[in-house]
């Protein structure tokens, strides 16, 4: 217990850096994977070929390797930021990958006849897609969608590794004070399992909230 | 019965859909060959044909959900638009009723009927909910307003689609087999709305197997088999003498019983 109590300050700073890495790639992978996801059931063929290239690269590539090339690639376009902005950005992207296949698998679930009323009717894709399709998605969506985010929430540790504060990171601070190093570790795993334990919580609400909806 | 074309008060012929040379393939399947064919303004157009023949799908291409190789399809003599707000446009001027009614699920009945008024007429909420429940009220289901579509009888969901095309104050309304998914005793419930329609002028294309509708409603039929208009003439001749074989074939069949 007094490994928790003596460090409370590092694992404090550790367990903020995780969460506001989680929440804004979060941000960052919804917003980008409902457009990405919207790419990819557009009519327009060259956003359809994005859609479908983005999900490839970064579905496919090993988040650490993204990482390098975000952290050490932008600069060469001049392009320096934060590292903390950094790691959003490829959380985030990398991401947003996972979210545009589930939303695109909710997507698959509508009746192609609910599209073609909303068409049928004057609506544009964009108001077919926002007003008919993904409200009906968003219920086949929930699920998977909480395991992106556990995932997510999961993969900010490898920001340690790139000079950003969070939960992971601070067991060499608290190693090197000379600490027991399974105790530091069952507090970060603590620490991880609060976040991702609330990230379950709140799936398990919104499920419940759009299965009694209709 | 009065045959609406006799309503003296209507403009006839004056063309409102005009398909010219108009062809299509799925892969091998040659299902619209040249079709040509004029719905003048307040015509009621009924369109026959054993399945396969390509009605449906002559239905959807006036509006464009089924896309065509070659041909021109012209509303109020302007060209359809290619895909985009163009042709979205052009899409709330024609009113479409599908065999599987389409009702969006997630919401109410009046939120059915409003929400394309208020997201693409750009109408107020209050003027789309007056309008809805007007028209809810004249197809019979004012009560069902605040359910969800799952609630319903087919024939009441298919009467809530037709009150959803209505409410964007359409120039035509295209009829996909609109009774070919109820349950016998549902379909005359459909046909009455339809019938009043018909009967207020409106210009609706009707794919169907009612053929009580095509004699009773209908200004002109227009057999299709193989992907081919095979006749398109006035009820009564059409019923009394069919002209070919593949017409008589169909109506002997569907008749005898």
């Amino acid at each position: 217990m007094n490994v928790l109590t003596s460090n409370w300050s590092t694992y404090w700073h550790g367990f903020l850096g995780t969460l506001w890495l989680t929440l804004a790639s979060a941000a960052l992978a919804l917003v980008l994977g409902v457009l990405i996801a919207g790419f990819r059931v557009s009519p327009v063929k060259p956003l359809r070929a994005f859609g479908t290239g983005w999900v490839t690269v970064l579905r496919n590539t090993p988040l650490t390797l993204l990482f390098f090339i975000v952290v050490l690639g932008l600069p060469r376009f001049h392009i320096t930021l934060p590292f903390f902005t950094f790691a959003v950005l490829a959380l985030g992207c990398y991401t947003s990958a996972f979210v545009c296949e589930a939303l695109r698998s909710g997507v698959n679930t509508v009746p192609t006849g609910q599209g073609e009323a909303a068409r049928s009717l004057g609506m544009t894709f964009g108001q077919t897609l926002s007003l008919v399709v993904l409200p009906q998605a968003y219920r086949a969506v929930v699920a998977p969608l909480g395991s992106v985010m556990i995932a997510l929430a999961k993969n900010t540790a490898i920001a340690g590794s790139f000079s950003v504060v969070e939960l992971l990171g601070t067991y060499r601070t608290i190693n090197e004070l000379g600490y027991n190093i399974v105790w530091t570790f069952v507090w970060i795993a603590v620490g991880y399992l609060i976040i991702t334990l609330a990230i379950s919580a709140l799936f398990n609400v919104l499920e419940r909230r759009v299965a009694v909806s209709r | 019965m009065t045959a609406p074309q006799e309503d003296a008060g209507r403009p006839a012929g004056e063309p409102l859909i005009e398909l010219r040379r108009v062809n299509k393939h799925y892969g091998q399947l040659h299902v619209l060959q040249d079709i040509d064919l004029t719905v003048g303004r307040g015509e009621v157009v009924v369109v026959i044909g054993p399945s396969g023949s390509g009605k449906s799908t002559l239905c959807r291409a006036i509006n464009r959900l089924e896309p065509v190789e070659s041909g021109d399809i012209l509303i109020e003599g302007q060209p359809l638009p290619a895909e985009g707000k163009g042709l979205a446009k052009l899409r709330a001027e024609v009113g479409m009723v599908f065999q599987s009614f389409n009702l969006f699920a997630h919401r109410t009945v009046l939120q059915n009927i409003t929400l394309a008024q208020i997201k693409v007429r750009k109408r107020g909420k209050a003027e789309a909910e007056s309008k809805g429940r007007a028209l809810l009220e004249r197809v019979g289901l004012a009560s069902q307003a605040d359910k969800y579509p799952s609630q319903l009888s087919g024939g009441q969901q298919q009467r809530v689609a037709i009150a959803r095309a209505l409410a964007m104050d359409p120039k035509a309304l295209l009829f996909d087999e609109p009774t070919s998914a109820l349950d016998p005793e549902m379909i005359n419930e459909v046909l009455e709305v339809m019938r009043s329609l018909a009967a207020e002028g409106m210009t609706m294309v009707v794919v169907t197997h009612e053929m009580g509708f095509a004699r009773s409603a209908a200004n002109r039929v227009v057999f299709m088999a193989d992907g081919r208009i095979i006749e398109d003439r006035v009820p009564e001749e059409f019923f009394a003498d069919p002209r070919s074989e593949r017409a008589r074939d169909f109506l002997s069949k569907i008749l005898k019983h």
